[in-house]
């Protein structure tokens, strides 16, 4: 599959399923499972993706730049910084610990 | 909903909708240099802004396709159209605030995200909750669409993606994404978990199926939570 293939397909998943909730009657899907699965779909995905863009690599886990950067991540956002500033902050020490050689 | 409409409430729906679609208008920044960094073309990374439209799903999808390469493709297109399922829901809950007419419905469909939706159901009368959808809507797809563009100009002057920590900052987009989502136990332990089986599958399985097989284990969850404890769970909006 090429990548243009799959970003189109990606995209028309995703434009197809808010334009179902506007087609769909609502007696139909709603209620309280419905947005169990989904309150539980996304916090289960999110939380698989910050543990994969954090930890793997080729060779599987790998602990590098990346882990010191992400708990600086976490701390920003316990003191409620802004999504902007949790960004830069984790790029800054993972760029820092990098050019000084101190991490991979 | 009930509640008497009233100037005020109209203006406060209308400034709130533009402080939320501007502050987060800003994250569409980071997305496009990322984006690009990782390697995809500006053209790529501006499909993802217009046409996929919602944050976590576009990170999603850029995420893995990063670490998996064309073969993830099928997990990349899987977690991202996932991620899309709360959109549809908000959909549902605000197909009567909307009101009739195909073409409205269409453009309204497109627009809806978490902030869209977030603003117009914190409104107390039907025209100020129409008032902060489509100003959210609106002023977001476009802030969000034109920081893309900039930010994907920007990361293409960028050659060594690790070099700038740019691998780090994807991960904590998504922790950004996460955090407010974690309010509650429920959401904490479903978190936890899947952090857990996707540290523990990662090593033996390829890029993009440990997220697949969190996906197959948290609607079993959330199947079984329903059947234990069927109370509606607390609102899903919120977050970015």
């Amino acid at each position: 599959m090429s990548l243009w293939l799959a970003l189109v397909l990606a995209s028309l998943a995703v434009w197809a399923l808010k334009t179902a909730g506007y087609a769909i009657p609502r007696r139909f899907v709603e209620g309280a499972l419905m947005s169990r699965v989904a309150a539980v779909v996304t916090v289960a995905l999110l939380s698989s993706l910050v543990v994969s863009q954090t930890l793997q690599s080729a060779e599987g886990i790998t602990l590098d730049a990346r882990v010191p950067a992400v708990v600086v991540a976490g701390v920003l956002l316990y003191y409620k910084a802004p999504f902007l500033v949790v960004l830069l902050g984790a790029g800054i020490v993972a760029a820092g610990l990098r050019f000084f050689g101190l991490m991979a | 909903m009930a509640e008497e409409f009233t100037a005020q409430h109209f203006r406060q729906a209308r400034s709130q909708g533009l402080q939320v679609a501007l502050a987060v208008s800003l994250y569409g920044f980071s997305f496009g240099a990322l984006a690009v960094a990782l390697g995809f073309s500006v053209w790529q990374t501006m499909v993802l802004s217009l046409l996929m439209f919602s944050g976590a799903s576009q990170f999603a999808f850029i995420g893995i396709i990063a670490s998996g390469g064309v073969a993830a493709a099928g997990a990349a297109i899987a977690a991202s159209g996932m991620l899309g399922v709360r959109n549809g829901l908000y959909a549902l809950r605000l197909s009567p605030i909307i009101g009739e007419g195909f073409f409205k419905r269409l453009v309204a469909a497109q627009l809806t995200v978490d902030e869209s939706t977030a603003v117009a159901i914190a409104q107390t009368d039907l025209r100020s909750q129409r008032m902060g959808f489509w100003t959210t809507a609106i002023v977001l797809y476009l802030g969000w669409n034109l920081t893309t563009l900039l930010g994907a100009i920007v990361g293409d002057q960028i050659g060594d993606v690790r070099a700038w920590g740019l691998d780090a900052m994807a991960a904590a987009a998504f922790l950004g994404l996460l955090w407010p989502r974690l309010s509650s136990l429920e959401p904490r332990s479903v978190a936890l978990g899947a952090g857990v089986l996707t540290l523990v599958l990662i090593p033996f399985v390829p890029a993009g199926v440990p997220i697949l097989a969190v996906a197959v284990v948290a609607i079993a969850t959330a199947l079984y939570r329903h059947r234990v404890d069927p109370h509606k769970p607390e609102r899903t909006e919120g977050g970015s």
